[in-house]
């Protein structure tokens, strides 16, 4: 790494030999896109059901436990969530790790998409039940639509989110089972390697593509509220 | 009644993660914290916490965690402040935010190779005539590496009061004869403050419970909060003391939470 000779790929070529790694990534990748997906789903479901709460109080209080993950720190989700899986009886691996994923990219889609809601003119939904809609299609033609750029950036957060988690992970991963970030902390221990370096490399240019598809949909979504208004 | 509990159907994924995800962990450590390592309930791990080992290791996290704090406040306050003068702000931000979006492991790996023995910085200090130091592993690489990760988050809500700042109050400052010392004192620092309180909400709870960089960068010197819980239940594998140190934690992450807590005034 100190003597520097000269530009070369091998080290990617190694990257790429490393079975182990490889499936590595993958299971990180799939972790990420599982856990985005269905914490979506949820997470949608939850904005809804806060949008149908109508005291004040209880919106409040949903909210408050709705944020608690956000502001508690790592290490404490972590260690709760051991405890949690162990108590359960699930065995430490890929589906703790999916969980947990899940549980804590959950409460960022429900602020992604719970002011889209709150901004929607609650006379939209009138109107489509005056029209002799039914809730499904009130949901599924006239709510929906509105607060797709929502979910669409409550789904590349908790991507995001997924992909860059460590600590969290780092409780929940039992033996024989390792994302990424995890691989790079127990390499990283035992020194500088060229093959991280490669790695981190595309990782970075990874994060830096999904940074400018998360940036292209908000600005969309500017483009769309003002062609609205106008 | 039929009718009615279908329609509410949708609400039960929700409501169970709260249920299963936020109150039952919340529980469940606080449960785990009345036993000790032979899983006889006891009192004994809050009788542990207050004995000088933890409690001199409860200090040093604080420190370390203030030492962070007011180091990132006081590089992020002046890069928000000309941030806000810039002609391209929003790009500005943006490629300040940047950092933040790329794993937190990278960034560590990164300063390995920077402040190692034969790193950059070491290089550097060889050809200036300083000679080859020991960075790595110390309190000071500890400290610079956190900052670097933390400005960010610092940086971001002190912008944002920053910009929603009415400049007709600076004018109406420089009018009645304020120096530009008297108008950050009196008129801008005030007025910012709920984003320098917010910031240092996302920098302060976050330092006490660092545990990788601890390990990666400070090399173990540095024991925080956090890489006690994670020694405790991955290491010694005593629950009893781990989920003891995480309830402190969380009573600490409440009150800091309520001293700064913000509170929205009409401005």
């Amino acid at each position: 790494m100190y003597n520097f000779e000269g530009f070369t790929l091998d080290w990617y070529r190694e990257l790429f030999q490393d079975t182990r790694l490889l499936i590595i990534v993958l299971n990180t990748l799939v972790i990420a896109l599982l856990s985005a997906l269905i914490s979506t789903i949820i997470g949608v479901l939850g904005a809804l059901s806060i949008y149908q709460v109508k005291k004040r109080r209880a919106k409040n209080t949903i909210l408050s436990l709705n944020n608690v993950l956000i502001v508690s720190p790592d290490v404490i989700i972590g260690a709760s969530f051991l405890i949690l899986f162990t108590m359960a009886g699930i065995r430490l691996g890929f589906y703790s790790v999916l969980l947990s994923h899940i549980a804590f990219s959950i409460p960022i889609v429900v602020l992604m998409v719970l002011p889209k809601l709150m901004e929607m003119s609650p006379t939209l939904i009138d109107a489509a039940r005056d029209l002799g809609a039914s809730r499904w299609n009130v949901l599924t033609k006239v709510i929906l639509p509105f607060i797709t750029p929502g979910i669409f950036a409550g789904f590349f957060m908790a991507l995001t989110y997924s992909l860059d988690d460590f600590a969290v992970t780092f409780f929940v991963t039992g033996n024989g089972f390792s994302t990424l970030s995890v691989e790079i902390y127990s390499l990283a221990r035992r020194g500088i390697s060229l093959n991280i370096n490669a790695l981190s490399t595309l990782l970075f240019l990874f994060t830096i593509l999904l940074v400018v598809i998360y940036y292209f949909i908000t600005q969309r979504n500017k483009a769309q509220v003002g062609g609205i208004r106008k | 009644m039929e009718n009615k509990l279908t329609r509410n159907l949708y609400m039960v994924p929700y409501a169970l993660w709260i249920a299963l995800f936020v109150i039952a962990p919340i529980i469940l450590v606080l449960y785990y914290s009345f036993f000790d390592i032979e899983g006889n309930f006891s009192l004994i791990n809050y009788q542990n916490f207050f004995t000088p080992v933890y409690l001199k290791m409860t200090l040093s996290s604080f420190w370390y965690a203030f030492l962070i704090t007011l180091f990132s406040l006081l590089v992020a306050y002046p890069t928000a402040y000309l941030l806000t003068k810039t002609k391209h702000k929003q790009l500005w931000l943006l490629l300040i935010i940047v950092p933040s979006w790329i794993n937190l492991l990278l960034k560590a790996y990164a300063f390995l190779g920077i402040f190692g023995t034969y790193g950059v910085t070491n290089n550097f200090l060889e050809a200036v005539g300083i000679g080859t130091q020991q960075i790595l592993f110390t309190d000071f690489s500890f400290i610079f590496v956190s900052v670097y990760i933390f400005i960010p988050f610092m940086i971001l809500p002190i912008f944002n009061a920053l910009n929603e700042l009415n400049p007709t109050l600076i004018d109406a400052a420089n009018d009645l004869g304020a120096s530009r010392w008297t108008t950050f004192r009196r008129v801008i620092f005030p007025l910012t403050l709920d984003g320098v309180k917010a910031g240092c909400q996302v920098v302060f709870i976050p330092a006490l419970s660092l545990f990788m960089l601890t390990r990666l960068i400070a090399g173990n010197r540095v024991i925080t909060l956090g890489t006690a819980i994670e020694q405790h239940f991955l290491v010694t594998q005593d629950w009893g003391m781990g989920s003891t140190i995480a309830v402190f934690l969380i009573i600490i992450m409440f009150l800091f939470m309520t001293i700064t807590g913000t509170r929205k005034r009409g401005i």
